[in-house]
């Protein structure tokens, strides 16, 4: 017997993450090949008056863990948490978001179910009842279609890849409370810091405006940052310029450091080595300014403008204002 | 410690269908673990004891090796296998393993190998092994006993404190690598490395094939300079439709 599709919601703040909706709606579609039902597991503090809102994205019921103390990842938590909610619905798919937590919590389900986790899945079919999931690896220089052959097949699916819809308009889920006891753990979490006023992260961003080894010093990246609020977006760097120490590691796109898909990505002086290109390849559109006509970039770009980033930026930017100042 | 392909190599499909040829690549140390590997001798400089690199991989893991021994590392274990498993499950239980009844206070791992990415085997050790792991990690304070570690997370830093002994997993931000000297790397082959063989557990993940990305539609040149940005915001707008 097939059982239930099984999805791990995280939240941040009294709010749902997004990627936890990309992964609800995709649940969804795999618990309607099944013939079975969506359980979405929500964990969180403050969420009661949220998680009727899963309905829409294609819960039938949601099991509630509402706490103070989860309001921020402790990973002795969430995992006694995800192991009880597992074994009151007894999932032959577990769906989580690969985000900091989802992916800090996906391999210690998998030691204590004695089962194997997909990571990151850009993709996710079933051959007779069993999950297929394609995978980047190698930063995405190619793609792997894996298998999980225990039970329950556990997946990460990468953000901003799935779509987040309202596949049921006006569903209501169940709602099943789950008792919260704390356990026993050798983890303090302290405290969350933000990074200064940038309170979006590069992965979640829908605009990514980046800035390379041609913005040469990192005075200069003003510049982005005004071209990124007035889209109300966020700044990226590449890896020649976070080793300059020019940026934060936490800015870096490539293959060391962020892989992001946002809508529109705009590079900004920078040449496009494999290391960069396969952290944003999956943008929907990119923009490329860079003045070395020859840079690997315009190769992948959709979009390029030849030209000084020093002048094309800032008339960008510019013309932004306006365009957003008349829509 | 893993051994891994060079992040700038290219990376070929090979002729089975379902495997990577990446022959003509240069092999280095995991980035992530070399920033572990920098944090555990940074310890060991400042609280004294040993560093001990555990690497599960092929027979050519003994180069990797060898450069860890210069790097800081004071002995190695090699668990030798003829090619590194599909399913870190695998990787994780043979490392477990080993460490089991070893004593040690602090155990890095970086956060993912640069080749698979599945960015598992961490926690799954510390699992096993019933010892905390804070993931991801940029920061790593290690007194009396304890550990406080700042984990890089979306839109900022959570920061974990944990009693000892506990496993982390190091984000690029951790350390700066040294660089190894000529003198470091003739000592480090006086080092000891102890090879095991061993037999791993059978894989629950298994790679059905492997697959090039699809390639990006060609785009085009707008123009150049600022005359090309009006155009450019048209584009987006009419024909992209991203704004």
């Amino acid at each position: 017997m097939t059982g239930e599709v099984l999805v791990i919601a995280e939240s941040s703040g009294p709010a749902f993450r997004k990627a936890a909706l990309e992964a609800v709606t995709e649940g969804r579609r795999l618990a309607d090949l099944l013939r079975v039902s969506e359980i979405v597991l929500a964990i969180g503090n403050g969420l009661k008056d949220r998680v009727g809102e899963l309905g829409k994205y294609g819960a039938d019921k949601v099991i509630l863990a509402d706490d103070p103390s989860l309001a921020i990842f402790h990973p002795d938590y969430y995992r006694q948490i995800a192991l009880e909610g597992i074994k009151r619905v007894n999932p032959s798919i577990i769906l989580a978001a690969a985000t900091s937590s989802g992916k800090d919590l996906a391999p210690r389900l998998a030691v204590h179910l004695d089962t194997a986790v997909a990571s990151e899945c850009t993709q996710l079919e079933l051959e007779s009842g069993k999950l297929v999931a394609t995978r980047p690896a190698y930063a995405g220089k190619i793609l792997l279609r894996v298998k999980v052959n225990s039970s329950p097949c556990i997946a990460t699916l990468r953000p901003n890849v799935f779509t987040a819809r309202e596949v049921v308009p006006g569903k209501k889920p169940t709602v099943e409370q789950m008792e919260f006891n704390r356990p026993d753990s050798r983890m303090v979490v302290k405290e969350f810091v933000t990074q200064g006023a940038k309170k979006l992260d590069l992965t979640e961003a829908s605009v990514i405006v980046s800035g390379g080894r041609g913005m040469g010093g990192p005075q200069n990246y003003k510049i982005l940052e005004e071209l990124a609020e007035v889209m109300g977006g966020v700044v990226g760097a590449s890896r020649a310029s976070v080793d300059a120490g020019w940026r934060p590691h936490s800015d870096q796109v490539g293959q060391t450091g962020r892989t992001v898909s946002p809508t529109l990505y705009i590079a900004a002086g920078i040449s496009g080595a494999i290391q960069h290109r396969v952290g944003m390849i999956n943008s929907k559109v990119i923009v490329a300014i860079n003045k070395d006509p020859e840079a690997p970039i315009f190769g992948f770009a959709d979009y390029g403008i030849v030209g000084d980033v020093f002048e094309v930026v800032p008339a960008l930017t510019r013309e932004m204002k306006a365009f957003y100042g008349k829509t | 410690m893993r051994r891994v392909p060079d992040t700038a190599a290219r990376i070929r499909i090979a002729s089975d269908g379902r495997s990577i040829d990446a022959s003509d690549a240069e092999f280095v140390i995991n980035p992530y673990e070399e920033y572990a590997l920098e944090q555990a001798v940074q310890l060991k400089e400042k609280h004294g004891g040993e560093v001990t690199v555990v690497t599960l991989g092929p027979e050519k893991t003994t180069q990797v090796i060898m450069k860890a021994l210069a790097l800081g590392a004071d002995k190695a274990v090699h668990l030798k296998v003829d090619k590194i498993p599909e399913d870190p499950g695998s990787i994780a239980r043979a490392i477990a393993n080993e460490l089991k009844g070893s004593e040690f206070d602090v155990l890095l791992f970086g956060k993912k190998g640069v080749d698979d990415d599945n960015q598992q085997v961490g926690p799954m050790v510390a699992e096993l092994l019933g010892i905390p792991c804070i993931t991801q990690i940029v920061k790593l304070d290690v007194s009396d006993g304890r550990g406080v570690a700042h984990r890089e997370v979306e839109g900022g830093s959570i920061t974990v404190e944990t009693t000892l002994p506990a496993a982390f997993t190091a984000e690029k931000d951790l350390t700066v690598p040294r660089y190894a000297s000529l003198r470091e790397l003739v000592a480090a082959r006086k080092k000891p490395i102890i090879v095991k063989g061993i037999q791993l557990r059978a894989s629950s993940l298994e790679i059905i094939s492997v697959q090039n990305p699809p390639p990006r539609p060609p785009g085009k040149i707008v123009g150049k300079g600022v005359d090309a940005v009006p155009t450019l915001v048209k584009l987006l707008h009419e024909e992209a439709k991203v704004i």
